[in-house]
């Protein structure tokens, strides 16, 4: 296609892409370099019977005129990643030299929130990830051995944990988990313990978070590998059986190297999408135990006082988390293309 | 698959293989089955301290309201909460978003794969990095210059950052489709005296219209469940249902109005019902399209 050709097709969506995703980025650039006016104050005399004493006092007019004449705030640099809700070098170093064990410097950076975030992030991601493929692989095997006729009824209900909404979808298993709803009390008759409650623990909460993000993305694996698995050469299989290898060992030998190329395909999807874990969060009422790095952004854009500077600091550090997670891909992709053209 | 071989599975491998997707479909249809059901409850049911078999029985429920199921719930939603207007909005978004993502993602995807130059494949590249980014992160970024210029809480905003959201993912959908259809096809076209674009409309397109439908699926599956932009970007009177749900959470805590929230959730949920049950081929053939060439 000629480069003018290729210009008029592809200018609708470069045109969006360009506008609310790249300037976007700017944007969020821009931001996290400034910090919100501080307010202004100013000298009062305040007279009374005792006599008089100066007191400052907030102008509120002249804030309100400062940061209507400049939205962005005052120049930080990069004050606001080294502050203590971002990448707090200082509390890092100091914890650093006061902790005696790892142990002790993983608690105290436990308590800084963008660690605190990215620590669950990174958990959920690295966990949820491998679980899902290992049981969307199990389903795959176990509906390919169905009868024709059940295959669909199967592949439909399925289907359901991925397409539903995910807030949504974790309402739904949130309030089951209640302590007054049917897992929650199921729970509490089978370990004895008329006090358990799921939400009251922070390691509990993130068991559960990991098993939402499980039952939510073990579907799409599910799929992805079941579709590999109707394209498995029958040849080998048949000449790995008269071989005499067992079912376990044509799984092992022959369905597994099949499919390994769509395992890549999955973890790469599911790596994007679990990093972004955020939804869950707010369906279960976890940010108290568990917060995300998308779920940080999130609380300090929400509510009354909008944080915008710190908002825009944690997206930035997260747009920069998603370019590190991505790295071996792109150079993979790359050498993929070099090989074809 | 018709398979050459007869496979003689001994009884405990194909007991343990049955059992195993007993086991997965209770786990993934049950929830659904249950939050159904116990949306015509009174709270006090659905949420019961004394025996949770309650909420299928409905003991309280029959005592509240004289039947076993009541539709309170979802009156209070609907009516009440106003939760039609968000149903509305959602409606409104998805298919104004379906529409302009197909229609510039087709030509995007379309130029994509038919240009061999080195660009298209740092696009593409390009097109992967802003689908791995959480879009809250961009919500970031919106926030600020939307309210300065007025731009905030308007239904055509909202539906504009979701079209450009999702074009990253529908150019690779789309992508993955039309390198399936032969370049030969649109090159005798042009042969024939079709210029690029009418080559693109009266040959492609139509060979198309699944991979299109199936990528038609997705975006509004992306729109529907999007809560990140909608929840940031929306003002109160345009909210869509997703934030709207998240609403009720927030400021309903009096007794009853949890099952507002429920009711609201199954109505959510419905749309996606139907839709799997139509569609699931697509959803399957859409699921894999990126996947198969390997």
């Amino acid at each position: 296609m000629k480069h003018r050709t290729f210009f008029w097709f592809f200018l609708p969506t470069a045109l969006a892409m360009l506008l609310f995703i790249f300037l976007p980025i700017i944007s969020v650039v821009t931001q996290s370099l400034f910090i919100d006016h501080e307010q202004v104050f100013v000298e009062v005399e305040n007279c009374n019977f005792f006599g008089c004493n100066t007191v400052s006092v907030v102008d509120t007019e002249a804030t309100e005129q400062l940061r209507a004449e400049q939205p962005l705030g005052r120049f930080v640099g990069l004050g606001n990643y080294i502050n203590r809700s971002h990448l707090a070098f200082s509390e890092v170093g100091e914890a650093w030299d006061k902790s005696d064990s790892v142990g002790g410097f993983f608690n105290n950076i436990f308590n800084l929130p963008l660690y605190r975030a990215l620590i669950f992030t990174l958990v959920f991601t690295f966990t949820v990830t491998p679980l899902l493929i290992i049981l969307g692989f199990c389903i795959a095997i176990g509906v390919n051995s169905l009868n024709q006729k059940i295959k669909g009824f199967v592949i439909f209900f399925s289907l359901l944990p991925m397409i539903v909404t995910p807030l949504v979808g974790s309402l739904i298993l949130f309030w089951m988990i209640d302590s007054r709803g049917i897992i929650g009390s199921s729970l509490q008759v089978l370990f004895d313990d008329p006090d358990l409650s799921l939400k009251a623990s922070a390691t509990l909460t993130w068991v559960t978070l990991i098993v939402y993000g499980v039952w939510h993305a073990a579907p799409f694996a599910f799929v992805v590998f079941y579709a590999g698995l109707q394209t498995v050469p029958q040849d080998t299989l048949e000449s790995a059986m008269i071989d005499g290898a067992s079912r376990w060992e044509r799984i092992r030998y022959v369905v597994i190297p099949h499919l390994a190329p769509l395992v890549t395909f999955v973890a790469l999807i599911q790596l994007m999408d679990n990093f972004r874990v955020f939804e869950p969060i707010v369906g279960f009422n976890a940010s108290a135990h568990a917060t995300s790095l998308s779920s940080m952004i999130y609380s300090d854009l929400d509510g009354e006082s909008r944080l915008l500077s710190s908002a825009a600091t944690s997206s930035v550090l997260t747009i920069i988390g998603v370019v590190i997670l991505l790295f071996p891909v792109l150079i993979r992709t790359w050498r993929d293309w070099d090989r074809k053209y | 698959m018709s398979s050459t071989v007869v496979e003689h599975k001994s009884f405990p491998v194909r007991f343990f293989s049955y059992l195993f997707i007993l086991i997965w479909l209770f786990i993934a249809a049950f929830p659904f089955v249950w939050t159904f059901w116990g949306s015509f409850k009174v709270e006090l049911d659905f949420f019961s301290k004394e025996n949770w078999a309650n909420a299928i029985t409905g003991v309280r429920t029959i005592g509240d309201t004289g039947s076993a199921f009541t539709g309170d719930g979802y009156y209070g939603a609907w009516v009440k909460e106003e939760f039609w207007k968000s149903a509305l909005n959602t409606a409104i978004v998805c298919f104004f978003v379906v529409c302009t993502s197909l229609t510039i993602g087709t030509l995007g995807a379309y130029a994509l794969s038919r240009s061999g130059f080195r660009y298209a494949f740092w696009l593409l590249i390009l097109a992967l990095v802003f689908r791995a980014m959480p879009p809250i992160t961009l919500v970031a970024g919106y926030m600020l210059p939307f309210f300065e210029w007025g731009l905030w809480g308007h239904l055509w905003t909202t539906i504009i950052v979701l079209v450009a959201i999702n074009q990253p993912f529908t150019l690779w959908m789309l992508h993955s489709f039309f390198k399936k259809i032969p370049k030969d096809l649109d090159e005798s076209a042009m042969v024939d005296g079709c210029t690029s674009f009418q080559a693109f409309r009266y040959v492609i397109l139509p060979v198309m219209w699944p991979g299109v439908i199936t990528t038609g699926l997705f975006s509004f599956l992306l729109a529907y469940n999007d809560f990140a932009v909608t929840a940031m970007l929306l003002s109160k009177e345009n909210q869509t249902m997703v934030p709207k749900i998240a609403g009720f959470l927030g400021t309903t805590q009096t007794e009853g109005n949890v099952m507002f929230a429920v009711a609201a959730v199954v109505s959510a949920t419905a749309p996606l019902f139907i839709l799997v049950m139509f569609f699931q081929r697509q959803i399957v053939s859409g699921l894999t399209a990126g996947a198969v060439k390997g």
